[in-house]
C-alpha cells in the first residue's frame, strides 16, 4: 500500500500522550483479600430503576412468594431491563424508597423478605455456540444483564447491534481505573475462565472477529490469570494497559487498543467496536451457561472509614449498611459516604440504600481523604492541570470560564458537549474549583433550554393553528353569511320573475 | 453532610504549597545574592515582599473579603520576591515599596486578583520602575561579600537601604557595556569569563546574577512537576539561537550566545517569570509559541532597543499576545478534526 498506515500513526501518538491523572491507588488492601459472601439480608429493597431506561414494570403483587431468580419485574421498553428476585421469599409490597441516586430523591421499588431457604427457580442452560446470536441476546436481555461497570445500560442492545451493523472487535473493559475498586481485579482474578467465556459467547452474539481484554497495568495477577484462561482461544488477546484514570473510560481504552477514535457523538459501533466491562462478561456467561439471570454482583466496601476493607458478593436490593457491618463497620465517623467510585460515584447520605446493579463500592472516606478540609473554591490560577489532564483533549479552564460568565454558547464551541464527566479536572486543580460539576450543570441547563426551546415551539404551532382556524371559521361563517344572503336575494327575485323561466347562472353552476 | 459532585477525592498540590516549591526553588539564588551583596539586598527583599503583602490585604480588604486565606496562597509574597530579585541589590526601599505596591494593586487587583491578571505583575513592576526611575533602577554594583572589606554590616547598611548610596560603588553591567560599545560602534568588551559569569560575580540585580543557581532551580521546579519543560526549553532556545547566528556572522557587534544565557535576568525569566500561570498560554503548543516569543524578543531589545536588558520588555509583549496565542492553539478534541468537525468513521485494522 502506497498510502501511510494512518492507524499505524495513531497508535505511535499514544506515546506522547500525557492525558489523565495518577490517583495514587488506594485499592489495598480490598485488592488482596478473596471475595466473600454476604449472609442474606432479612429484606431486600428491589429498585424498579437500576438501568439506562424506562423503569421495570412489576409483575408481582404484595403476598406472592417468589423463588431465587423468579421475574419480579419486566422491562419496559428498548432500553430497560428485567428484575429478578435475588432469593426466596415474600412480596412485602411496591413502594417508594430511598435509593441510590444523586438527586437523593425516592424511587419506586419491591420490597422482598427473605425466609432464608433461598430456593431457586429451574434455570435452563445451554450451550451458547449452539444458539443463534439473535437468541443470545434475547437470553441476556431476559437476565436482566445490565453494564456492570457502573454505566447501567442494558447488555442486550449492545449484544444485538451486531445484527444492524459490521462488528469486528469486542473489547472487555479491565481497566478499573477509579481509584478503591478492586471489584473487577478480583473478579478476574478469581473467575478468570468465566470472563473469558463471557467474551466468547458476545463475541459470537455480535460477530465479531477478536476480543481485546484490557486491563490496567497494576493488576498483575489479574492479567495472568486471564492470560491463563484464554490460552486456546486465539480469538482473545488480554493486553496490559497503563494505570491511567480515566483509562477505563470506554472511548479512551478503544483509543489506546485499537489506535481508533469513536468520532464526537458517535457510538463505538461507529468505527466497529463494541465495549462491555468484564463483570457484565461473567454475568453473561452465567446468564447462557446456567440461564442464572442478575441478582448479584461483587462490590467493594473500601475506605480509610471502614475497619476491614473486602470485597463482597452481595445480593441485589441488599442495603449498604449491611455491607459494612460484615466489614467490621466503621472506625470513625466518615466525612463522607460514596456509592460506587470516589471518582465517579454518588455522595450519599446514609448507609440504609440497596445494592444495585450498578453499584461497584460502597465507600466511606475519612475527612483526610475527601479533603474535606481544604474544599474551598479558590481561584483559578491557570495552570492548565486540568487542560493537560482531559482525556478529551478539552480546555476546562477556559469552559469554567465562560460558564461563570454565563456564555454557555462559548463553552459550547470550545466543546461542552465533548466532556465525558470523568471528573479528572477538578481532581488535578489545585484550586479545588469543582469543573465536572460546572460542566454537569451548563449541560442540563442547556438540556432545559432545548426542551423548553420545543416547548416554546409546541406552543407557537398551537397558538398559530388556533388563529388560522378562527381565522378560517370566521372566513366560513363569513361566506356562509354571504350565501345565505346571496340566497335571499335570489329567492327574491326569482319570485318577481317566476314567469320568464330564464336560469341564471348561478343556477348553472349550483 | 452535604451532599456534593464527583470526584469525592483530590490529588493535586494546593496553590500555596506550589507557590512555596517555587520559593524554595528560588532560595539557593537568593541566599546567593544576600551573601554577594551584603546586608541592603536583605533590606530591599525584606521591603519589596512585606509592600506586596502589606498591598494584597489592603486590595482584599477593600474589596470586604476575608484577607487571610487570599494571604496564606503566598502569590503575593512571589510577586514581591521575584520583583525583589530583579532589583539593583542597593536600590533605596521606597523602590521596592513603589514596586511591590504597583504589581499587587494596579497589575493584580486592578485586573480583578489572582489569576486575572494579563502581564506579569513583577516583570510590569519592574519594568514601570525602570522607566519612571531610570538611575535607581541602573545603579549596579560590584559584589561585596557580607564580611569582606568595605561591606557595610547590618547597622551601616540600614542607612544604604533608607538613605542614599555611597560614591562610587557602582558599575556597569556586561549588557551596559555592550550596550554602549555598540552604541558607539566599537568593538564589544571581551571580559567574559562564564564560570564567573554563571556564578554571579559581575554587577548586575540583586537575584539576577547566579545564573547556575536560578538554573538549578529551575530544573527543581521541572522535576516536581511545578512548571513544564517547554517553556523555559523554548525561551533559552529562542535567545540562543539567533544570538548563535549573529555572533557567528559578525562576533565583533555581537555578543556570544553564552554571554546571553549567563546575563541579566534570562534564567529568572526563562524558568521564574515567563512560566507564570497565569500570564502564559495554557494550550501545549502556545507555550512553546510563548517561550519562543520571549526568548527571541529578548534578543532583539537587547540588541537593537533602548535598554540593555530586555527579558522584562519581551515578557510583557508576549504576556499581551498570550489570549491570542491560546485561542489558536486549542488542542485538538478527542473525536473531532482539528477544526472542530466530527471525526469520519474509520473502523480499526484487524490483528
Amino acid at each position: 500500500m502506497g498510502a501511510p498506515d494512518l492507524s499505524l500513526l495513531r497508535r505511535m501518538r499514544r506515546l506522547v500522550e500525557r492525558w489523565g491523572a495518577h490517583p495514587d491507588g488506594r485499592k489495598q488492601p480490598a485488592a488482596g483479600t478473596a471475595i466473600a459472601a454476604l449472609p442474606l439480608p432479612p429484606l431486600l429493597t428491589l429498585p424498579l430503576s437500576q438501568h439506562i431506561g424506562a423503569p421495570a414494570r412489576p409483575v408481582v403483587g404484595a403476598g406472592a412468594r417468589v423463588l431465587a431468580g423468579q421475574l419480579l419485574a419486566e422491562a419496559a421498553g428498548p432500553v430497560s431491563a428485567p428484575v429478578h428476585a435475588p432469593t426466596s421469599g415474600i412480596i412485602r409490597g411496591i413502594g417508594d424508597v430511598a435509593v441510590p441516586h444523586p438527586s437523593g430523591l425516592t424511587g419506586p421499588a419491591i420490597l422482598l423478605e427473605c425466609d432464608g431457604l433461598d430456593e431457586a427457580v429451574q434455570w435452563a442452560g445451554t450451550d451458547p455456540f449452539a444458539l443463534a446470536p439473535a437468541e443470545i441476546a434475547r437470553r441476556v436481555a431476559a437476565a436482566g444483564i445490565v453494564g456492570l461497570g457502573g454505566a447501567t445500560f442494558p447488555a442486550a442492545v449492545k449484544l444485538s447491534l451486531g445484527q444492524s451493523t459490521p462488528i469486528s472487535t469486542l473489547i472487555l473493559n479491565g481497566g478499573e481505573c477509579e481509584p478503591y475498586l478492586s471489584c473487577d481485579d478480583r473478579l478476574m482474578q478469581e473467575r478468570a475462565p468465566e470472563v473469558i467465556d463471557g467474551a466468547r459467547i458476545i463475541l459470537r452474539a455480535i460477530g465479531g472477529r477478536r476480543a481485546l481484554i484490557g486491563v490496567e497495568s497494576n493488576k498483575p495477577q489479574a492479567i495472568a490469570a486471564l492470560r491463563e484462561a484464554a490460552a486456546g482461544f486465539d480469538e482473545v488477546t488480554v493486553v496490559t494497559v497503563p494505570s491511567r484514570y480515566p483509562m477505563g473510560s470506554e472511548k479512551q481504552l478503544i483509543a489506546w487498543l485499537t489506535g481508533c477514535e469513536v468520532p464526537a457523538q458517535g457510538r463505538p459501533a461507529d468505527i466497529g467496536v463494541v465495549v462491555h466491562n468484564v463483570g457484565t462478561a461473567a454475568a453473561i456467561h452465567r446468564a447462557i451457561r446456567f440461564g442464572e439471570p442478575l441478582t448479584r454482583r461483587i462490590v467493594t466496601v473500601a475506605g480509610g472509614a471502614i475497619r476491614t476493607p473486602r470485597n463482597l458478593e452481595v445480593r441485589l436490593g441488599t442495603p449498604a449498611a449491611a455491607l459494612v457491618d460484615f466489614c467490621g463497620g466503621l472506625t470513625e465517623t466518615p466525612a463522607r459516604l460514596v456509592m460506587g467510585g470516589p471518582m465517579m460515584g454518588i455522595a450519599v447520605a446514609t448507609l440504609e440504600l440497596p445494592i444495585v446493579k450498578g453499584s461497584g463500592g460502597v465507600l466511606a472516606l475519612t475527612a483526610a481523604e475527601a479533603g474535606a478540609g481544604r474544599r474551598v473554591e479558590g481561584p483559578c490560577i491557570r495552570c492548565a492541570a486540568c487542560a493537560q489532564a482531559c482525556p478529551m483533549g478539552l480546555m476546562p479552564l477556559e469552559m469554567a470560564a465562560r460558564i461563570r460568565a454565563g456564555d454557555l454558547a462559548a463553552s459550547l464551541d470550545l466543546g461542552l458537549k465533548d466532556c465525558i464527566g470523568c471528573g479528572t479536572c477538578s481532581f488535578v486543580c489545585p484550586s479545588k474549583i469543582p469543573l465536572v460539576q460546572y460542566f454537569n450543570h451548563a449541560k442540563g441547563e442547556l438540556a432545559a433550554r432545548e426542551r423548553n426551546k420545543l416547548k416554546q415551539e409546541a406552543i407557537r404551532e398551537l397558538v398559530e393553528a388556533r388563529a388560522q382556524r378562527m381565522a378560517r371559521e370566521a372566513r366560513e361563517k363569513a361566506e356562509a353569511a354571504a350565501r345565505r344572503k346571496a340566497e335571499r336575494e335570489r329567492a327574491k327575485t326569482l319570485g318577481g320573475a317566476q314567469a320568464s323561466a330564464q336560469p341564471t347562472r348561478e343556477d348553472a353552476t349550483a | 453532610m452535604n451532599i456534593v459532585s464527583a470526584p469525592h477525592i483530590h490529588g493535586a498540590r494546593p496553590v500555596g504549597q506550589v507557590m512555596g516549591l517555587v520559593m524554595l526553588a528560588l532560595l539557593p539564588a537568593t541566599l546567593a545574592g544576600f551573601w554577594r551583596f551584603g546586608w541592603p539586598a536583605v533590606y530591599l527583599w525584606l521591603v519589596t515582599v512585606l509592600a506586596c503583602v502589606f498591598a494584597e490585604a489592603l486590595c482584599v480588604r477593600v474589596a470586604e473579603r476575608p484577607a487571610k486565606p487570599v494571604l496564606a496562597d503566598g502569590s503575593a509574597v512571589l510577586t514581591g520576591w521575584l520583583l525583589a530579585l530583579s532589583l539593583p541589590p542597593w536600590a533605596p526601599w521606597w523602590l521596592g515599596a513603589t514596586g511591590g505596591a504597583f504589581a499587587i494593586i494596579v497589575c493584580k487587583h486592578a485586573f480583578g486578583g489572582l489569576g486575572q491578571n494579563l502581564f506579569n505583575p513583577a516583570m510590569a513592576a519592574r519594568v514601570m520602575l525602570l522607566i519612571s526611575f531610570p538611575v535607581e533602577m541602573t545603579q549596579w554594583l560590584t559584589p561585596l561579600p557580607i564580611g569582606s572589606a568595605g561591606a557595610p554590616d547590618a547597622l551601616a547598611a540600614l542607612s544604604i537601604t533608607f538613605g542614599t548610596i555611597p560614591d562610587g560603588m557602582t558599575s556597569a553591567s556586561l549588557l551596559d557595556q555592550t550596550r554602549t560599545a555598540v552604541s558607539r560602534a566599537l568593538p564589544i568588551g571581551g571580559e567574559l569569563d562564564p564560570l564567573a559569569l554563571s556564578l554571579g560575580e559581575r554587577a548586575g540585580s540583586l537575584g539576577e546574577t547566579g545564573a547556575l543557581l536560578l538554573a538549578a532551580g529551575g530544573l527543581f521546579l521541572i522535576l516536581m512537576r511545578v512548571i513544564g519543560l517547554s517553556i523555559p526549553a523554548a525561551f533559552l532556545l529562542g535567545l540562543m539561537v539567533p544570538a548563535a547566528i549573529a555572533h557567528f556572522l559578525a562576533p565583533e557587534r555581537f555578543l556570544a550566545p553564552l554571554a546571553h544565557l549567563l546575563t541579566g535576568g534570562v534564567m529568572l525569566g526563562a524558568f521564574f517569570i515567563a512560566t507564570d500561570y497565569v500570564t502564559s498560554p495554557s494550550t501545549p503548543l502556545g507555550r512553546w509559541i510563548f517561550g519562543l516569543g520571549c526568548g527571541l524578543l529578548s534578543w532583539i531589545i537587547r540588541t537593537w532597543g533602548a535598554y540593555p536588558e530586555g527579558v522584562a520588555f519581551a515578557v510583557l509583549l508576549m504576556n499581551a499576545a498570550t489570549p491570542l496565542i491560546d485561542h489558536y492553539t486549542r488542542p485538538r478534541i478527542f473525536g473531532r478534526t482539528r477544526s472542530g468537525n466530527t471525526l469520519t468513521t474509520a473502523a480499526p485494522k484487524g490483528t
